[in-house]
């Protein structure tokens, strides 16, 4: 009986300093990181932890790659944590220092203002997406202006662009998605409003159900998630593929970045290194749909500029 | 606390090391439950703070005035035409549309399964009845959702002018989810009333149909209310699955089958792309202290029928 109190002390001792640390931890995250990479320098072998936090598009690859890289001896030591919570979560979050890698779809300026200074970008994939649509609507090709009066809500009938006699469906990513900024960025050129009737979801896989689903429906969707429930429009006469997106002949990509604040720590880099190296870019990136970097005979950078 | 130790010591050991076990138990429990009250305390007023202050950080940081933000019509927070528009009133209609919707078909189905349970057939009904409907209130709402998407929305679309997806969907799925709730509460109401109320109604040579009309359900009908809101409650508070068949179109929609969008939708859809302190996020943040609002208001309810109902 005389040991319950103190024991109770305890417990309620315990949940004041752990209640307390989750309190302190936004803004100590990082100084208790770089603690942690100081120790490790002294050692050889790397250890620590990795926490990669953001884009939903990136997600599959940066967990597949997590998984083989602490599957190799070297590295066995240092955990590697992968989340989702899309672009804008990983950038604020490796802005504040919460999170050491941050994954996003777009680049950090085009959202953060001026905490993009401080990050650096590394950018492991590229994404190409492709306009679909329901395979009923009979229409092969449209040109850019075409989709443009389309997303507007100028046309909304298939049989103005060429197709069947049938009211145009919008499937839209919400506004403040990554892979809606891109397909405006680069095949629309504007950003268009969501207009009356038009329908938004929040996942690339219920969009790819409903445009497959609902007649007259067009949407867009990351070359990955393609295959023959949807017809993939050609854009201006080009066929969204791997070769015409390398040689820059399909303009409608965009890179996934990897944000870290400054430079990375040493299990952070090694991390950083290893999705950087042949064997993923090879193998995983190629397999789950993206495109690797080394492949690009353009490059682009944050204003669009386009350069051999 | 020294003197009055010392008192039973001198009349009966014993006793009093007994007494004082029974004490610092006494202690212990009250202290442990305390503890656990006051935390729950400092949760809630935490959460009450953390949602107010961010939410209230659209009004007082970023310039947007309540009016605006409540009858606003045009929601078009990254400013895709201009000056960005903060306006929730398509929001807020699409809430309120969907769970009221969804109440008026959930209620009579409910009040009539609560009904066949504990007054039509008590035995067999109720041991059927009642683990289904418990079922019913265990599936997760993600499953409702995918199940809205590939059963209601298709049959809709079939049936209906428009693509299927809109607040009717929405509707459906929620009304299938709230009826748990508002079953529950009905039976449990209507089992708790008093023997003797039904048996004068059958002395007095009342049939079963005008019992139950006439005597049962105007007794019980706070109770019955108050299963109502908390399935609206419910049915407001709701993200996942309606926000899976509701086509999420930031309008105030012509139709029951088109497009539109409730508060808990753009939170969850917009939540992870905005970046934190961002005039986008706090207008999200400020649409959760609507819900939240919303939601003391329906406690509020819920406690005035309470007290009407004590006989």
């Amino acid at each position: 009986m005389k040991l319950k109190k103190p024991l109770l002390m305890i417990c309620t001792l315990a949940l004041v300093a752990v209640l307390a640390a989750c309190g302190s931890k936004d803004t100590q995250g990082d100084s208790s990181a770089s603690g942690t990479a100081n120790n490790d320098t002294t050692s050889t072998e790397l250890s620590g932890s990795v926490l990669a936090v953001g884009s939903t598009a990136l997600q599959p690859l940066v967990e597949q790659a997590a998984q083989k890289f602490m599957a190799e001896s070297q590295y066995s030591k240092i955990q590697v944590q992968v989340q989702g919570g899309g672009s804008g979560t990983g950038l604020t979050q490796v802005a504040g220092g919460q999170a050491d890698i941050g994954n996003s779809d777009v680049f950090a300026e085009e959202k953060l203002k001026d905490e993009a200074k401080d990050l650096v970008d590394h950018q492991v994939a590229v994404v190409a997406m492709a306009a679909v649509t329901n395979p009923d609507v009979g229409v092969d090709n449209l040109t850019k202006q075409q989709l443009v009066d389309i997303f507007t809500g100028k046309v909304t009938n298939w049989k103005e662009v060429g197709g069947k006699d049938e009211k145009i469906v919008i499937v839209n990513r919400p506004a403040s998605s990554g892979t809606r900024k891109t397909f405006e960025k680069y095949a629309l050129g504007t950003s268009t409003e969501d207009l009356k009737g038009s329908i938004q979801e929040e996942s690339s896989g219920t969009v790819k159900k409903i445009v497959s689903e609902s007649p007259g429906a067009i949407g867009y969707l990351a070359l990955s998630y393609l295959d023959d429930k949807v017809k993939v429009v050609k854009y201006e006469g080009v066929e969204a593929t791997v070769e015409n997106v390398a040689s820059g002949k399909y303009p409608v990509w965009a890179y996934e970045h990897m944000y870290t604040k400054g430079e990375p720590k040493p299990e952070v880099k090694a991390f950083l290194d290893y999705i950087a190296s042949d064997a993923v870019q090879s193998g995983d990136v190629v397999e789950l749909g993206y495109i690797p970097v080394s492949k690009m005979e353009v490059k682009r950078d944050v204003d669009g500029n386009i350069s051999k | 606390m020294k003197a009055m130790d010392e008192r039973p010591v001198q009349v009966e050991p014993a006793r009093s090391a007994r007494w004082k076990k029974h004490h610092a138990e006494d202690l212990a429990g009250r202290s442990y439950t305390f503890i656990c009250v006051a935390l729950l305390i400092v949760i809630i007023i935490s959460i009450v703070y953390f949602v107010a202050s961010k939410g209230l950080a659209t009004f007082f940081r970023d310039g947007v005035s309540l009016s605006e933000f409540l009858f606003g019509t045009t929601w078009d927070p990254e400013g895709n035409n201009g000056e960005p528009m903060y306006g929730v009133l398509p929001f807020i209609f699409g809430s309120f549309a969907t769970s009221l919707l969804a109440a008026l078909i959930a209620s009579p189905l409910s009040i009539c399964a609560s009904l066949f349970m504990t007054e039509i057939v008590p035995g067999w009904g109720k041991k059927l009845l009642q683990p289904v409907i418990e079922l019913l209130a265990g599936i997760p709402s993600v499953v409702y959702g995918f199940i809205g998407l590939t059963v209601v929305v298709p049959f809709m679309r079939n049936v209906f002018p428009g693509q299927g997806i809109g607040i009717a969907a929405g509707a459906i799925v929620l009304s299938v989810m709230i009826l748990p709730t508002i079953t529950s509460v009905a039976s449990d109401a209507l089992s708790a009333l008093p023997r003797g109320l039904k048996e004068s109604s059958f002395a007095l040579g009342a049939t079963r149909w005008q019992t139950i009309s006439r005597v049962i359900l105007p007794t019980v009908l706070p109770s019955i209310l108050t299963g109502v809101v908390l399935g609206m409650a419910r049915a407001f508070g709701e993200a996942l699955a309606v926000q899976m068949v509701i086509g999420n179109a930031p309008h105030i929609p012509r139709s029951l089958f088109e497009s539109a969008s409730t508060l808990t939708s753009v939170i969850t859809l917009d939540m992870g792309n905005t970046v934190m302190g961002s005039a986008h996020s706090n207008a999200l943040w400020s649409m959760a202290l609507a819900l939240m609002f919303m939601t003391f208001i329906f406690v509020l309810i819920v406690r005035l029928l309470e007290r009407r109902h004590r006989i």
